[in-house]
């Protein structure tokens, strides 16, 4: 049982990062808002924005609240999540190029 | 013979060099979130496709109100950071620490759920609702699983802190609060991506 | 009263087809045969104990393959139904409704309900053993996970006789599975089937996939690994990202029957063709999903009953994980007549020719294997020899399909439902048998007769050629699937009438196999497998006693090699080599649990309720469901170990005493 010990350590994370996690959420949504509301940015440039802002809102989770880091090797959670992600950009980015055909004749 | 025992034995059972089984369970539990991961990638999809499909009906931009989504954003970014002090305060063994974060963290994802069913309610009065169009359709569904994840999360929430107030802080207790605390860091996540993908980006 | 109770019953049960009478009575009389031979032997607390209840995965293994062959028996009987009205042009044996209903359970029941559980079946007989595992990482969850398919199953197959069969084909493509087309039950029960056992089949993938990351022999490296269980978890890789895609489908193709949405329907801005793009998105890693592990199974055959080493391992593990990742990039080419556009069907045709590239290095490195070899043609070798040439013609016929252009003259053919089955009998159902007969002795304690397979294999292999070779003639020549019938002056019958001869062949192949197993059954006394290493393995499954104790190893095995079990051996015959007495320790197995039948239960009770709308039956159904979850998370008394004096009885009994 000595790895549920040397866990404790490792993967609980501190109230510090806990924090400063929270702290950098917080921020990473207020941007994304005060774009929206205050009219900055137009297109496909804000779209871009707004998009960046979620992706690092994700690995603030990722990294601070849900320990992705401090994985011991093999690094399997890190493995799935990454083919995960990978076929999640497939199957949205695909539907969207596969269906444009249709969303642009409507 | 309790589990928790079990697992205590196992791990002084010379021949059993498995891992942990609580780490074990983990990974599975990880690997379902990525299947969720996938499910609500199908969501997102379908909603992306159809969403300028409005069928005459309201769109984005003139349906909805950014305040209440603004702060039922807060309410489930603060919960996410409540429930991972709740698994801080495990760590050091502070078993009513726990419950005590465990229990703000339910009720703020109560909140989150109650502005949510007044959201869609205010939105049925207003005529649209999930018949009206494509776009709607795709909205209340994707916007809707959320909810429903959430809500089961809660549910959850209510019995493991009744299994942690009768067996205190065991190896399997542990590993269930940390299957929970992934599950609202997860839905965190996805809100955010919904937050995005359909207020932000829908009403501008 | 009397009458509107009549009209009910008229509307809920299928009636006016003598087919359907005669179905209704055979299944009436087995049910009471079944419950009448219970009771009368006193089986009911044998059946609960040892079977309903149970958590070994050799047995949910067998519960599995068992349903397999039920369906196998009623798909095949859907098969033959078809090519007898097909035989003959301008028959009327069945009206064109009940031949659009024939050709959709077909389809659904030989995919979803024979070949997964068939999979799971082999999953579960054949990894935990390779890995040297007590069990698979969850139990319990592998349990809930076959009721859950069973449950399914059967409430798909109750549309046979209580409220009509679904008819709009085996994915259901709207708008006609929509409720504006389709407003009887059919698609309601097809999609409750589905989603109940898709459910289970999302949990075996995770169940397999932790197994086999966490469970494995000590010194068992992943590089060392059998190469069936590698298959498993390329299988399983595909299978927990594309089920939930499934899954997610078909919701929402339920909210627009039941909730009044508008996803797939023609009015209110849906958009039938998000659904095709949808379920393929589910439905191309599918077929990868069901023949990933029949590779693995043809692998460890090949290499054993040729004894040599597999050729080409690593590549071998390459090409499955590659073809596990592209089998997500390839789905589009199932529709490239939709008018996506140039640019979209030239991407999707080029990663489709490009996933024949790892397909083809596996059959080399078969090849390769028996390449001066030792070769012995028991009857899974023969199954794979069968697989080998038919395989390669339809990977070969599919690769023509994938030319975008040519699909356009091929789309929906008789050529193409020649090339899907082709693949899927050549290369799935001929790979599972292999499996079947390689760990059949493992799982039941003896050998089943080489002659009668035999007779099997060539009736399955001559009827196969002679029903699907003339199927891609015929759909060059221009006939389109799902046709009720034709005329005479199309010129078609003859091919046709061999086409359908050639099912009736493979339907005696079937009857030959059932015989197969009474007859073993039967004489199962003298053709007992005592060494537990019948055909001289490789792996560590061969290894254990057959059938395996339930804990499975009394000692878990020290792994250094590849083909563990067969360098054993050899160091064993080395001179100077001394058994060390096993020493044996209490060993953890979980108990078993009667809440994974009840949760099945439930959900098909909810499932009926959603079929036919009765929410008096849904809200008690999901509760049962929420009610059984709680009542497992809270039960902390899962699991029990076995003391040291058991396992010493248990093996005694199986070596003798004298030998331990």
């Amino acid at each position: 049982m000595e790895s549920v010990h040397t866990e404790q350590g490792a993967h609980a994370g501190s109230f510090y990062s806990y924090t400063i996690g929270f702290l950098c959420s917080i921020v990473l949504t207020v941007i994304p808002v005060v774009i929206v509301l205050g009219g900055w940015l137009e297109g496909m440039t804000r779209a871009v924005a707004l998009m960046a802002a979620g992706v690092l809102q994700l690995l603030v989770q990722l990294l601070f609240f849900m320990h992705l880091r401090e994985e011991e090797k093999p690094r399997y959670n890190l493995i799935s999540l990454i083919l995960g992600l990978l076929i999640l950009i497939v199957i949205v980015a695909g539907s969207m190029w596969i269906m444009m055909f249709n969303m642009v004749a409507q | 013979m309790s589990s928790s025992q079990v697992t205590e034995a196992s791990a002084h059972a010379h021949h059993d060099q498995h891992p942990d089984i609580e780490e074990m369970r983990l990974l599975g539990f990880w690997i379902y979130l990525m299947t969720d991961v996938m499910i609500f990638g199908t969501f997102f999809a379908t909603y992306i496709v159809l969403k300028n499909s409005t069928n005459g009906g309201p769109d984005p931009a003139n349906l909805f109100e950014l305040g209440g989504v603004i702060a039922s954003t807060f309410i489930l970014l603060a919960s996410s950071y409540t429930c991972g002090l709740a698994v801080l305060a495990m760590n050091k063994g502070r078993l009513r620490a726990l419950l005590g974060w465990l229990a703000i963290t339910a009720l703020l994802g109560a909140c989150f759920i109650g502005l949510e069913i007044s959201e869609f309610a205010h939105l049925v009065n207003r005529g649209a609702t999930m018949g009206t169009s494509a776009f709607l359709s795709a909205f209340y569904t994707l916007v809707g699983t959320h909810g429903l994840h959430v809500s089961l999360g809660l549910v959850w929430m209510v019995a493991l802190m009744l299994q942690l107030a009768k067996r205190g802080i065991t190896p399997v207790t542990k590993r269930k609060v940390q299957v929970i605390s992934l599950f609202w860091h997860f839905l965190d996540v996805i809100w955010i991506f919904v937050f995005t993908v359909v207020y932000l980006m829908g009403v501008s | 009263m009397l009458e509107s109770i009549k009209n009910w019953a008229s509307d809920f049960f299928v009636t006016g087809d003598p087919l359907i009478y005669g179905a209704d009575a055979a299944i009436v009389i087995t049910l009471v045969a079944i419950v009448f031979g219970l009771t009368y032997f006193k089986k009911w607390g044998w059946l609960w104990r040892n079977w309903l209840t149970t958590v070994d995965h050799k047995k949910v293994g067998i519960m599995y393959i068992l349903s397999a062959f039920l369906m196998m028996f009623r798909g095949g009987v859907d098969a033959l139904l078809m090519r007898t009205q097909l035989a003959m042009p301008e028959l009327q044996f069945l009206q064109p409704d009940h031949y659009n209903e024939i050709f959709t359970t077909h389809g659904v029941i030989m995919i979803l309900f024979m070949a997964m559980p068939f999979m799971f079946g082999l999953f579960n007989v054949a990894v935990p053993l390779q890995l040297g595992a007590r069990d698979v990482a969850y139990p319990f969850m592998n349990a809930l996970s076959f009721w859950l398919f069973f449950a399914g199953a059967m409430l798909f197959n109750l549309s046979f006789v209580i409220g009509g069969s679904p008819d709009a084909g085996w994915l259901a493509y709207p708008p006609y599975s929509e409720l504006m087309y389709n407003p009887g039950v059919g698609q309601d029960f097809y999609i409750w089937g589905i989603q109940i056992s898709g459910i289970g089949s999302l949990m075996t993938g995770i169940n397999f996939i932790v197994t086999i990351l966490k469970l494995r022999a000590p010194g068992m490296k992943l590089m060392k690994m059998p190469m069936f269980s590698w298959s498993v978890l390329a299988s399983c890789i595909a299978i927990i990202f594309s089920f939930p895609i499934l899954t997610a489908t078909l919701a929402l193709l339920f909210l627009d029957r039941y909730g009044g949405a508008h996803f797939f329907t023609l009015d209110g801005g849906g958009n039938p063709m998000m659904y095709i793009n949808l379920i393929w998105m589910w439905g191309h890693p599918e077929v990868y999903i069901i023949v990933l592990p029949a590779f693995g199974i043809f692998s460890e055959v090949v290499s054993t009953f040729s004894r040599k080493k597999l050729f080409g391992y690593k590549s071998m593990v390459y090409a499955m994980m590659i073809i596990s990742i592209l089998s997500f990039l390839v789905w589009a080419h199932h529709f490239f007549t939709m008018g996506s556009g140039a640019n979209v069907n030239a991407f999707f045709a080029l990663s489709t020719m490009v996933i024949a590239i790892p397909t083809g290095v596996k059959v080399f490195n078969w090849l390769f294997t028996m390449f001066r070899g030792r070769i012995s043609f028991e009857s899974p070798m023969l199954w794979t020899t069968g697989f080998i040439p038919c395989f390669v013609i339809g990977g070969m016929t599919g690769v023509l399909l994938s030319v975008a252009p040519a699909d356009f003259q091929y789309h929906n053919s008789y050529f193409l439902i020649a090339h899907f089955h082709q693949v899927i009998i050549g290369g799935v159902v001929f790979g599972y048998f292999a499996g079947l007969y390689y760990w059949w002795p493992k799982l039941f304690g003896f050998k089943l007769n080489e002659r009668i397979g035999k007779w099997a294999f060539w009736f399955w292999n001559i009827g196969f050629y002679l029903c699907f070779m003339p199927q891609y003639v015929l759909g060059l020549d221009g006939m389109t699937r799902r046709l009720v019938t034709y005329s005479w002056d199309k010129g078609w019958w003859g091919l046709n009438l061999v086409s359908s001869i050639g099912a009736g062949l493979m339907g005696i192949a079937f009857l030959f196999q059932v015989w197969q197993i009474l007859h073993g059954i039967k004489h199962y006394r003298s053709n007992l497998d005592t060494t537990g290493d019948p055909w001289d393995g490789r792996t560590l499954e061969w290894s254990i006693p057959s059938p395996a104790p339930h804990y499975n190893f009394a000692v878990l095995p020290q792994v250094s090699d590849q083909d563990e079990w067969w360098e054993e051996k050899q160091r064993r015959q080395k001179e100077g080599y001394t058994a060390v007495a096993p020493e044996f320790s209490p060993i953890h197995m979980p108990n078993n649990s009667g809440i994974p039948i009840i949760m099945a239960g439930c959900w098909f009770l909810a499932g009926f309720g959603f079929v036919f709308h009765w929410l008096w039956l849904i809200i008690p159904g999901l509760a049962g469901v929420a009610l059984c979850m709680l009542a497992h998370s809270f039960n902390y008394d899962t699991d029990h170990y076995i003391p040291v004096e058991d396992i010493k009885r248990t093996e005694a009994s199986i070596w003798g005493a004298a030998n331990l």
